[in-house]
This record gives structure tokens, C-alpha cells and sequence, in this order.
């Protein structure tokens, strides 16, 4: 749900830069507050994860294609801070060397993929194992559920800049991102379920880490 | 204790470039917000971007299309591996030279 150029208009992009600059700075000064030795490679690896991942886009139907975003990956296992930094730089190489996203609408998809994408998700997954308790069923639930949930929040943001832009009315925008990136976060959740149980097969420690 | 040289992190970065190698194989169909935009006529509004480098994914100046999205998945995995480990590793950094207690190192 890369937004291109020319979908928005002068004041969302202003107020999405805005929003975004200002969470990534905060994002840059909780990493450098929390950032442990094994941060470091964890970072990079998910940055690279997701980079891949997302150029396989997958059919869904009518001919229609997703594709991975990551968000909740990243933010289950590094906490949400960290992962809309590791977006964030995912989705500016993304604008700058591959052309995939407009350089106007860059804040507005850090702030779609990245904050609402990563936020959402951690708050979602750390609610179901709250209420449903600290074991590898609700840990598997709440990863599918923030998951799902990620993607389909994202892109509600993306309607509503979309119409906040005067490009699409909201009764029409919304139910039309909705209803793909409904089954577009299936995909996201399934694939999010199988890469931490992965994880927790391979590595457990690696779930342990400090969340940024 | 053993030593081990290799790091869990070294075969999941070859684990990530693999997958980039795959590649060729997505689905060529439009994703969610561009069939959005088709559907509801407002997809002409898409400008070009002002400057091209690898755009969609493809490595320009080769013919074999699936090569070029490959070329362009192992520079772009590669690439984000390196940015991202380079920031965190600076981030890192400057925590140890606010004078905090640095954490062990045992990854």
C-alpha cells in the first residue's frame, strides 16, 4: 500500500512529514536509550526480512496481490519504537533507490506502514497476552491478531488520507482498502505466526529481548 | 564453551538473500491500493517519480527480467542489512559513551 505521488494533497503531506519526522526522532532517542549488543543484528535482520518479503507479493483474488508489511514482526519482537525505525528505513530506501512510494507521500507511509502498523500491533498482541495469559497458544493468537489487525489499520489510514486529500470519497475509500487489506492481513498473519514460531523453535532467547 | 564462529544472525542474513532470489516468482497483479485506484478511477493522479535508480525493482540495463528483479532484491536486501546494522551499531555506540552500564556482549 505504497501511496505514490499525486494521491495527496499539500496539507495531508504536510501533517503526515510532520507526524512522522516527530516519531522518528523520538523512535532514534528510545533506541539509543535501550539499545543492547543484541540489538544490533536483530535490527538488521528484520530490516532485511522485511525488505525481501515484501517484493513477494502474493495473488489473493480478482486479481489482486499483496504483499507483506512487517510491522508486527518487528514490533512483537522488538518492542514498537525499534520497529518503526527499521520501517521507516525500509521504506525510505524503498521511495529513493526502487521507486516504490512517492518522495510527497513518504511521511504519509512511514506514518501508515511504520506508526500505525507497528503501534497497533504491539498494543493488540500485548492485550491478548495479557487477558489470555503468557502461553504459546495466546502468544500465537495475539501475533495473528496484531498482525491482521496492522495491515488493516494501515491502510484505513490510507483511506483517510485519501479522502482528507479529495482524491476518493470515505465511502468509498474505506470499504475498498478495507475489504482487500482484510484479506491482505491474513496473509501478514500467517506469515507473522510462522516466522516466531520459527523463532521460538530455533532461538527462544531471542524472544526475551528488550522491547524499544 | 565452545566457540562457536558463526552467529544465528550470519545464516539468517543468507536466509533473507535467498528469499530474495525468489523474486521473480511474485504476483505481477496490483496490490491493494493500486486496484483501489484502478477501481475507483483515480490511478491516472499517480505521477512519475522525478528520478529513477532500480525502479520497480528491476536493475536497469538487463534484458532477462527475472535476473533484474533478482539483482535488485540481493542489492536491496543487502543494502537494508547494512544501513539498519550500521545505525542501531551507532545508536550502540553513543549509549556506551553516555556512560551507561554496557550491557554484556554474548551475541
Amino acid at each position: 500500500m505504497h501511496i505514490p505521488d499525486g494521491f495527496l494533497n499539500v496539507a495531508t503531506i504536510a501533517t503526515t512529514y510532520t507526524v512522522s519526522a516527530g516519531g522518528l526522532g523520538y523512535a532514534l532517542r528510545a533506541a539509543r536509550k535501550k539499545m543492547g549488543e543484541k540489538h544490533v543484528p536483530m535490527i538488521g535482520i528484520l530490516a532485511a526480512f522485511i525488505f525481501a518479503a515484501q517484493m513477494l507479493n502474493f495473488p489473493i483474488a480478482g486479481g489482486t496481490s499483496g504483499h507483506f508489511l512487517g510491522a508486527a514482526l518487528a514490533a512483537i519482537l522488538l518492542g514498537p519504537w525499534a520497529a518503526l525505525l527499521i520501517l521507516a528505513c525500509v521504506l525510505i530506501l524503498q521511495c529513493l533507490i526502487f521507486q516504490d512510494g512517492g518522495l510527497l507521500a513518504l511521511g504519509a507511509n512511514i506514518f501508515n506502514m511504520g506508526m500505525i502498523g507497528s503501534f497497533s500491533a504491539y498494543f493488540l498482541y500485548r492485550l491478548t497476552t495479557r487477558v489470555m495469559g503468557d502461553n504459546r497458544r495466546s502468544m500465537l493468537i495475539g501475533t495473528f491478531i496484531a498482525a491482521w489487525a496492522s495491515v488493516f489499520l494501515a491502510s484505513s489510514a490510507c483511506a483517510i488520507e485519501l479522502w482528507a486529500s479529495g482524491t476518493s470519497p470515505i465511502s468509498i475509500a474505506f470499504p475498498a482498502m478495507a475489504g482487500w487489506h482484510a484479506l491482505i492481513g491474513i496473509g501478514e498473519g500467517l506469515v507473522t505466526v510462522a516466522v516466531l514460531s520459527l523463532v521460538t523453535v530455533v532461538r527462544r532467547d531471542l524472544l526475551a529481548m528488550e522491547r524499544i | 564453551m565452545k566457540k562457536i564462529h558463526i552467529k544465528w544472525w550470519h545464516i539468517a542474513l543468507l536466509l533473507c538473500l535467498a528469499l530474495a532470489l525468489l523474486s521473480p516468482l511474485a504476483s505481477s497483479s496490483p496490490d491493494g491500493l493500486e486496484k483501489v485506484a484502478e477501481d475507483k478511477g483515480f490511478i491516472e493522479e499517480a505521477h512519475e517519480a522525478p528520478f529513477q535508480v532500480i525502479a520497480d525493482y528491476m536493475f536497469p540495463g538487463i534484458e532477462n527480467e527475472a535476473l533484474a528483479t533478482i539483482l535488485a532484491g540481493l542489492i536491496g536486501t543487502a543494502g537494508i542489512f547494512v544501513i539498519t546494522y550500521g545505525i542501531a551499531r551507532l545508536l550502540r555506540v553513543r549509549k556506551k559513551q553516555n556512560g551507561k552500564a554496557a550491557d554484556q556482549i554474548s551475541s
